[in-house]
């Protein structure tokens, strides 16, 4: 079929109701992007569904990669731990952090910061035990500071930031 | 001398002796801390090697902590099933513990007050249980406890995320405290829904007699706590003390009065029925027993029943479950053999009462 306005291939068909009358449209690209009036999804033609797929395609390509994230000593990924409920080892809690916090939120009446007993010998790490308990209110501090900076808290702000410095420099 | 298993049979441990503060409806207050060893894998994705080195090393620095005068270690891989669920019975380990498979233990504080399970779903489970509400005391002395191995071991702990558990459900402090209540009272006079709306509104978690996934036989309830993240150790016990506990208490006390003033003739045959019965019968299943010493217990403890006392009660409570009925008579028992030793058992220390 050839465009109602030049002699090229129509690839925009429009049906319209006017007035209770049915008005057909056969436009080539060109002639339909200049027309004033018509959609754009209808005037880019045939683009939406390659486009369509390539996002479809990209977005499931993100999702298998998000999904395969994959604990480099334990080898657990996260659907498999959504799976059974258990961590591998302790590296997952930092591996997982993003995922595990929403979860933590829920089964934790909304907390995300541990607040209780520390280890004196500082677990793991094998850190002493006072940049142990220093790190658990800094780290606290911190997403409190950020909070009040979103918030445009900028007194609170200051004050949290003058007590970082301050535990940190203690 | 070493402490063996069998020293552990013939008797209640102390949290059954029925005499600490709120015995007549508090029966224990449990608190268990969860706790992994840093830089191995946590148990699910550990190699049968793993496993076993675990095992070993963690067993020699319990027993070498000087936690109890003295421990007795259980190496479960290899015990009879007889002494897995008499353990169980005992609650010094928990039934996947009693049921799991691989290279796993528990140390056993002389007393039955402390037992620490190696491999269970963490690499330890320390727990401490006592008669009656003593939730202070069980915390100061298991807080000890985790202080006497952290000089040993490191555990895996995270700056934000506090003692890392396998199961993100306990991470945090790691505490599970559990106060174990009997409610005779409210179950009679169809109450007991108070007890289960108080809990979830506090966010807590009301199970049966042996803990998760077990039914409330005998009207005995455990409440815990599910929250692990955000309230410290001491906050979480003093909810407990302060909030939920009290409450609970006003409700059964006040249930065992109505009974008492306005309905003493259902109450007593309730009572003497359960009596009766206990007395007289030839064959006893362990969950109809159960229930009928639940109802002979409220009896004792409304000054209905004279002449039983609350430890005798208690022991028989733990005696005629059926590893421990076994054990005592020395055979394995199935079937109406078992249900016949058991009321024998039972007839014979009641009336020798």
């Amino acid at each position: 079929m050839k465009c109602d306005n030049c002699n090229k291939q129509a690839t925009v068909h429009l049906t319209e109701i006017k007035n209770g009358k049915k008005i057909e449209k056969h436009l080539c690209e060109q002639c339909a992007a200049q027309s004033e009036g018509l959609p754009q999804a209808a005037v880019k033609g045939h683009t939406p569904i390659n486009e369509l797929l390539t996002n479809f395609v990209m977005a499931h390509a993100g999702l298998q990669k998000e999904m395969g994230t994959t604990c480099d000593q334990c080898k657990i990924t996260w659907a498999e731990f959504r799976q059974h409920g258990l961590f591998g080892c302790e590296k997952d809690y930092d591996i997982f952090e993003k995922d595990l916090s929403p979860l933590l939120q829920r089964a934790h009446e909304g907390a995300t910061h541990h607040t209780g007993k520390v280890p004196t010998r500082g677990g793991a790490t094998g850190a002493a035990a006072r940049p142990k308990k220093k790190m658990v209110d800094v780290g606290r501090l911190r997403k409190e500071l950020q909070r009040a900076v979103e918030t445009e808290d900028y007194e609170k702000a200051a004050k949290i930031r003058d007590q970082i410095r301050l535990a940190e420099e203690g | 001398m070493s402490l063996k298993l069998s020293d552990l049979t013939n008797h209640a441990g102390e949290w059954l002796r029925g005499s600490g503060p709120m015995s007549e409806i508090v029966i224990s207050s449990r608190i268990r801390l969860a706790r992994n060893v840093g830089g191995s894998p946590f148990l699910s994705r550990a190699t049968r090697n793993q496993r076993q080195h675990l095992e070993t090393k963690i067993r020699d620095i319990i027993l070498s902590a000087q936690i109890a005068p003295q421990m007795l270690y259980v190496d479960l891989d290899s015990a009879p099933e007889i002494d897995r669920t008499l353990l169980v019975e005992r609650h010094l380990i928990s039934k996947p513990h009693a049921a799991a498979e691989g290279a796993r233990g528990v140390a056993i504080g002389e007393d039955e007050t402390v037992s620490i399970m190696v491999n269970e779903e963490d690499h330890l489970r320390i727990q401490v249980l006592r008669s009656g509400l003593q939730l202070e005391e069980a915390w100061e002395q298991i807080n000890q406890i985790d202080d006497r191995l952290e000089s040993k071991l490191d555990w895996a702990f995270h700056p934000r995320f506090g003692y890392l558990t396998a199961c993100p459900t306990n991470v945090g402090t790691g505490i599970r405290v559990s106060v174990m209540l009997h409610l005779p009272a409210l179950k009679l006079t169809g109450e007991i829904e108070k007890v289960f709306r108080a809990a979830k509104d506090m966010r807590l978690a009301v199970r049966g007699l042996y803990g998760e996934g077990t039914e409330a036989t005998g009207d005995f309830y455990q409440i815990s706590n599910q929250t692990t993240l955000g309230k410290s150790e001491e906050e979480i016990i003093s909810d407990f003390k302060h909030q939920v506990i009290p409450k609970i208490i006003d409700y059964e006390h006040h249930a065992r009065r109505t009974l008492l003033n306005d309905r003493t003739v259902a109450l007593d045959d309730k009572v003497c029925r359960a009596l009766g019965i206990l007395r007289s019968a030839r064959l006893l299943a362990s969950e109809e027993t159960l229930f009928l010493l639940s109802h002979l217990r409220m009896g004792v403890n409304l000054g209905r029943v004279k002449d039983i006392d609350l430890r005798t009660l208690n022991e028989l409570f733990l005696l005629t479950q059926p590893a421990h009925l076994q054990k005592i008579q020395g055979k394995k028992l199935e079937g109406d053999l078992r249900r016949a030793a058991r009321a024998d058992y039972i007839r014979q220390r009641l009336n020798a009462n």
